[in-house]
């Protein structure tokens, strides 16, 4: 089955997401789909399987135009897509989301679709149980499902949305290998979705790649790294520099730290961060990177074990003797932990200043307000409520909010969703305030950004922590390596 | 034993309106939609089942007008929340106390009249068997209808590709929507269904269980302890059912003390609310765990076995170590999380 | 983001106001007929119950609905507070119960002079609201119970309570009241014509100042609005959450408790079963109308409070229901918020063509 967008046009408001793109998909092979985040790939995407409508142009198959006004439209169409997020139910069974949305009768025929469902599996080497709930299931084995699920629609074309995103090395290699299987035995179309150039690399046929909504270069694979890099961003970005700071006291200490949660259990974990070091926390979704944000900031309260912030014992404290302790926390849900959608930026501002007394002097608030928006370059005025700036100026009144020279910062996923831009930005400012005398913790599914900026690294697999030996000198497949849980020592954290 | 028998019937009987009431809010709760105006919803029901099977002399019309009322206003509710974004609960809330004043107002001049109701119908032979046959089978037809009720609502949730959609709707309505679940249309069907049931039961108070309208009326505060029974049951059917019957059972219990000794009456009108108050505590997340650490190592086991209905935390880590099929199905069963969705509205993009 | 001027959008919510009460009383009106009874004749009784009836002020009636104003505009100062902090305190009922029970208990026990007994049971009462409402808060906070459940259940078991202290320990009169208090334990009247205790009023129009401005102005206002909007984020901030939630819950029922003792030591006299008379809830109904709004709260609350007490007179005179108050009430918050609803969506939808319009630079919206 061949497929052709043909001119399509997409805006939210004024952003103009995808600006005529015509695209040609042959079957059998595989479809790299390269861009920054925001360069509209996902939109095309989302377009093309029926997710969004867009505001004109056509779609064919097998050169017929064909109306994709759902999802279940281009199901039915042939193209069926794998979101970042697979959209499954997280209390349902492995069985009953595979059977939910299926044509049939009322009452399903359940053990026909178990059969049908261990045979796709076992086809592109999958091992998930048809019992297991949902909710139980890492990101690849929902990823997995969802594949078998499209492909017992009948779908031909598949779009994969950024899918080695937080899975491990392993299971990318499963996934690989069956998405080639696919297309070279069954003929099927593979459109993956990705930033990741080393994916697309090892992966893909062909790439197309999208700037600002357009459609800014074809290429059969292979091809220079280099070239695409140069397509993707307009021109070659130079590596954030390092500098080196000298180490001082010790910020945090963290003595046989016990945490426990439903999915995970970390046992005797020791750490000890000093001013001016940087940490990055690497290791897929929940395996344990969250318990320790939350506990450093005394948000979890520990099963056994100490933390000390600048020597201060604040075990099972109250986050609010955290923040008086400067410690300050940037958690990865911006708008539902950090930010209050319904008030203003003045509000935001006289809220955290520790200046105001009982009564609020709004025109200090105002005035504060409007020096930081000039300040960390905030689009937005101090009257606007928060929930009307996009995500970039969000992470940026985040980082306005917290308190001047902290002793510890512990950030989850600081970039995520933002564009390359306001990612090098917040990474400067981090930076600015390590370079003061403050200790930075921070988690990133981004294992670039994880390299790039950290001084030392610990690795996440299942509750267990294990420190890169020479975190200068790592690099990206190394980390991927650890994450998936290769090559581990039960060593503790020095 | 034939004395217990009828005593469990009673329960059965009584605890009939609260099991319709809660069976049908765990429906509309389930799609993700709060309808809170039980409370007055049941009120207004039975008075306008009862006037109009009064007006009429057929007590099915009178069913039928209750049903419609309870439908309307789950309606009322589902169109401010979808098409207008109005809180669920602020709509709710106003239509319990509109509806319970609309009942009272409406039926000023039909209190305390006699009116039809629904006979008991003996069910041919199995109403002989000794203990079962007054336990279970000689009940009017509203009662058997409750049992269907229960065993239909389990079997559709679980069992059928309309439950799928059901629960996927208010679970993660993104996902039903992407499998060709139309969200809103399926909120408006099975909210209107589960305020036709609330309208039920409140019709089964007034044409059968305590037949007739009174000012003021009999069943108020019921609404609300049905809802807390669909907290307490886990937005599980059975479970839900089976809080409706504890209840029942320990409220005739309560006023079966009260007659056999000098406990005051109105003490025994605490005990629902009480009740009310220790169920939610008990399945509130933490409860159970802060409950343990203060029993003593040999009590345990008894919280353990209260927990049940409560499980969150450490019951749920042992749950988990079952192995396959036993642990879905326990999982499933223990599980009480409130649907994802619950409360909120969906759109496209 | 709106190009609306404020003066378009300030006509557009009195257009919806205006409209909604229209509505409500063509309904209402409805209803009146379909009990077989005349809705020009209700609407004159009711008129009549205020005193406003025949183009003359009647003093004692026109004080009746004053008196039923300060007990219902306390709640409603009290609710300001916990819907600010995002709290649904229906357990208000049960708050002002509580307070009636507690300035009894010091109405029966304690002598001393009025000077001295009045602010005692007061403050008694205002100790017991609180406590009350502690309670529903401290369920919701360390139990998990949300609010709703646990105020409804409160405000049963308050009642409860009260019924069986008035059948038994504190009961004559065959269980329907307590007995009269003594004279020096009640709140007196200005004078024989205007019977409003200044005392009481004096007492409303401080607390509702003091609550407004500390909304308005102080820190722990802006404390309150940041935990109602979002509890997490609150928190994350440095709020302290729970420690603001019981005390909005405390201060709520304190004036419902104040609350409570007016209509024991003022309206009634004694001590009687359902001694709140709805007013709790009443008070929820009016400050769902009238939202953040607060200025507004004084007139929608007196508007309610001659529905109520004008509607009194309906069952002398017509031999009606006077639940047809609360039907009123209840239609015009219900319209209200529909109608709110319908006009953000016209609204919505004349201005999404120009949104794209906006002249937002592409490349800051694309941020995420």
């Amino acid at each position: 089955m061949s497929v052709e967008v043909r001119n399509i046009h997409k805006r939210f408001g004024p952003v103009h997401a995808n600006n005529a793109i015509s695209l040609h998909f042959e079957d059998g092979r595989i479809y790299g789909i390269l861009g920054e985040n925001g360069a509209g790939k996902s939109t095309l995407m989302k377009i093309l399987s029926g997710f969004y409508l867009a505001d004109s142009g056509q779609i064919l198959v097998d050169g017929r135009a064909v109306s994709v006004a759902s999802p279940e439209g281009a199901i039915r169409a042939g193209i069926g897509m794998l979101q970042q997020d697979p959209l499954d139910v997280g209390p349902f069974t492995v069985l009953e989301n595979f059977i939910y949305g299926q044509p049939g009768a009322v009452r399903p025929d359940w053990d026909g679709a178990r059969a049908q469902f261990v045979d796709l599996a076992g086809r592109l080497g999958f091992t998930i149980s048809p019992n297991t709930l949902i909710e139980d299931l890492s990101i690849a084995q929902r990823q997995q499902l969802e594949i078998i699920r499209l492909l017992a629609f009948g779908v031909r074309l598949l779009i994969l949305d950024e899918p080695t995103t937080g899975i491990s090395a392993e299971q990318k290699t499963i996934l690989f290998e069956a998405l080639k299987r696919l297309a070279r035995e069954d003929g099927l179309t593979v459109l993956f979705v990705s930033h990741k150039l080393e994916d697309v690399l090892e992966l893909c046929d062909e790439v197309a790649v999208l700037r600002l909504g357009r459609l800014v270069g074809q290429a059969h694979l292979p091809v220079t790294t280099n070239a695409l890099v140069a397509m993707m961003f307009g021109q070659e970005l130079a590596p954030a520099s390092r500098s080196d700071v000298v180490l001082g006291d010790s910020m945090l200490e963290v003595r046989e730290l016990s945490l426990t949660s439903e999915r995970v259990t970390i046992q005797g974990c020791n750490l000890s961060v000093r001013a001016g070091e940087v940490i990055g926390l690497a290791g897929l979704d929940g395996s344990g990177q969250e318990l320790l944000t939350r506990a450093i900031v005394g948000l979890r309260r520990p099963a056994a074990g100490q933390v000390c912030v600048g020597g201060q014992d604040l075990t099972g404290k109250h986050y609010r003797e955290y923040l008086a302790a400067r410690v300050c926390f940037g958690a990865a849900g911006r708008l539902e932990e950090g930010l209050v959608s319904g008030l203003t930026l003045t509000e935001h501002f006289a809220l955290v200043d520790p200046e105001q007394g009982a009564w609020i002097d709004w025109e200090r608030a105002r005035r504060i307000a409007s020096e930081q928006i000039a300040h960390y370059n905030i689009y937005g005025r101090p009257e606007s409520p928060i929930e009307t700036l996009s995500g970039g100026n969000q992470q940026r009144v985040l980082m306005a909010l917290m308190a001047a020279a902290p002793r510890l910062l512990v950030l989850e996923h600081p970039t995520r969703g933002l564009d390359v831009e306001s990612s090098r930005w917040i990474w400067e400012q981090i930076l600015a305030r390590r370079a003061e005398g403050t200790a930075v913790v921070f988690t990133s599914a981004d294992l670039d950004e994880i390299v790039t900026y950290s001084d030392r690294i610990l690795v996440f697999y299942a509750g267990q922590i294990s420190e890169v030996p020479d975190a200068r000198r790592t690099t990206v497949d190394e980390l991927g390596h650890l994450i998936g849980g290769q090559r581990l020592t039960k060593e503790s954290v020095a | 034993m034939d004395e217990l028998s009828r005593i469990l019937g009673s329960v059965v009987a009584n605890a009939t309106p609260l099991v319709i009431a809660s069976i049908g809010e765990t429906i509309t709760e389930r799609v993700g939609v709060i309808n809170l105006s039980l409370d007055g919803s049941i009120t207004l029901a039975a008075m306008l089942s009862f006037v109009v099977a009064y007006s009429t002399g057929s007590a099915a019309a009178g069913l039928l007008a209750g049903m419609l009322a309870g439908m309307l206003i789950a309606l009322l509710i589902v169109v401010a929340s979808i098409e207008l974004r109005q809180d669920q609960v602020a709509v709710g809330f106003v239509l319990t106390m509109l509806a319970a004043d609309l009942a009272q107002f409406l039926g000023q001049n039909y209190t305390r009249r006699p009116g039809p109701t629904f006979p008991t119908v003996p069910v041919p032979l199995l109403a002989e068997v000794p203990f079962l046959g007054n336990f279970l089978f000689n009940h009017n037809i509203l009662i058997y209808f409750s049992f269907l009720l229960l065993f239909a609502t389990w079997y559709v949730m679980y069992r059928t590709r309309w439950g799928l959609a059901l629960r996927a709707v208010g679970e993660r309505p993104a996902t039903a929507f992407a499998r060709g679940t139309n969200v809103n249309r399926t909120r408006y069907l099975y909210a209107a269904l589960g305020g036709a049931l609330v309208g039920l039961a409140g019709a089964s108070y007034s044409l059968a269980i305590k037949a007739g309208w009174a000012n003021p009326p009999v069943m108020r505060g019921d609404g609300w302890i049905a809802l807390a029974i669909v907290i307490f049951g886990g937005w599980h059917p059975v479970r839900v059912a089976f809080g409706a019957y504890l209840f029942a059972g320990l409220r005739i219990l309560a006023s079966t003390i009260q007659q056999t000794t000098d406990f005051p009456l109105v003490l025994v009108n605490a005990v629902p609310w009480v009740l009310m108050i220790l169920t939610l505590l008990m399945v509130s997340s933490g409860a159970v765990d802060w409950l343990m650490r203060f029993t003593p190592r040999r009590l345990r086991w008894v919280v353990r076995l209260l927990a049940l209905f409560g499980v969150r935390g450490q019951e749920e880590t042992a749950a988990s170590r079952t192995p396959g099929r036993l642990r879905r199905v326990l999982r499933n069963f223990l599980r009480s999380d409130p649907p994802g969705a619950l409360g909120s509205t969906f759109s496209r993009e | 983001m709106t190009r609306e001027s404020i003066p378009a959008r300030r006509l557009i919510g009195i257009g919806v106001a205006v409209g909604s009460i229209a509505v409500a009383l063509l309904l209402t009106a409805l209803l009146i007929v379909a009990v077989n009874a005349s809705p020009r004749d209700v609407f004159d009784k009711i008129w009549e119950g205020v005193g406003l009836a025949g183009g003359r002020l009647d003093m004692p009636r026109f004080s009746g609905v004053i008196n039923f104003w300060i007990p219902l505009m306390l709640v409603c100062t009290g609710l300001l507070v916990t819907f600010t902090a995002g709290l649904w305190n229906i357990g208000v009922e049960g708050q002002m119960v509580m307070g009636a029970i507690f300035a009894t208990w010091v109405a029966q026990e304690v002598s001393l002079p009025s000077v001295l007994l009045v602010p005692l049971e007061m403050a008694a009462a205002a100790l017991g609201g609180a406590l009350w409402g502690l309670l529903a808060g401290v369920l919701k906070t360390r139990g998990g119970v949300h609010e709703i459940f646990g105020g409804v259940a409160l405000n049963n078991l308050a009642n409860i309570f009260g019924i069986y202290l008035i059948s038994g320990p504190w009961g004559n009169q065959g269980g329907q009241a307590t007995p009269p208090f003594r004279e020096e334990a009640l709140l007196l009247p200005a004078s024989s014509e205007f019977r409003v205790s200044l005392v009481a009023l004096v007492m409303v129009g401080v607390a509702f100042v003091v609550v407004v401005m500390a909304l308005r102005g102080t820190h722990w206002g802006l404390e309150l609005k940041a935990l109602g909007k979002s509890a997490r984020s609150a928190l994350l901030l440095g709020v302290p959450t729970q420690r603001n939630a019981l005390l909005a819950m405390a201060i709520c029922g304190l004036l419902a408790g104040i609350a409570g003792s007016i209509r024991v030591l003022f309206t009634y006299g004694n001590l009687r079963p359902l001694v709140s008379g709805g007013i709790g809830f009443l008070g929820v109904l009016v400050v769902l109308l009238t939202g953040t709004r607060a200025l507004w709260a004084p007139i929608v609350a007196f508007f309610f409070a001659a529905i109520m007490v004008g509607s009194t007179r309906l069952n002398i005179a017509l031999q009606l229901d006077q639940s047809l108050a609360g039907v009123v009430q209840g239609i015009l918050v219900l319209v209200f918020i529909l109608a709110n609803g319908i006009s953000a969506r016209l609204r919505a939808r004349r201005q999404a063509p120009a949104a794209e319009a906006a002249s937002i630079p592409p490349k800051e919206a694309a941020h995420g």
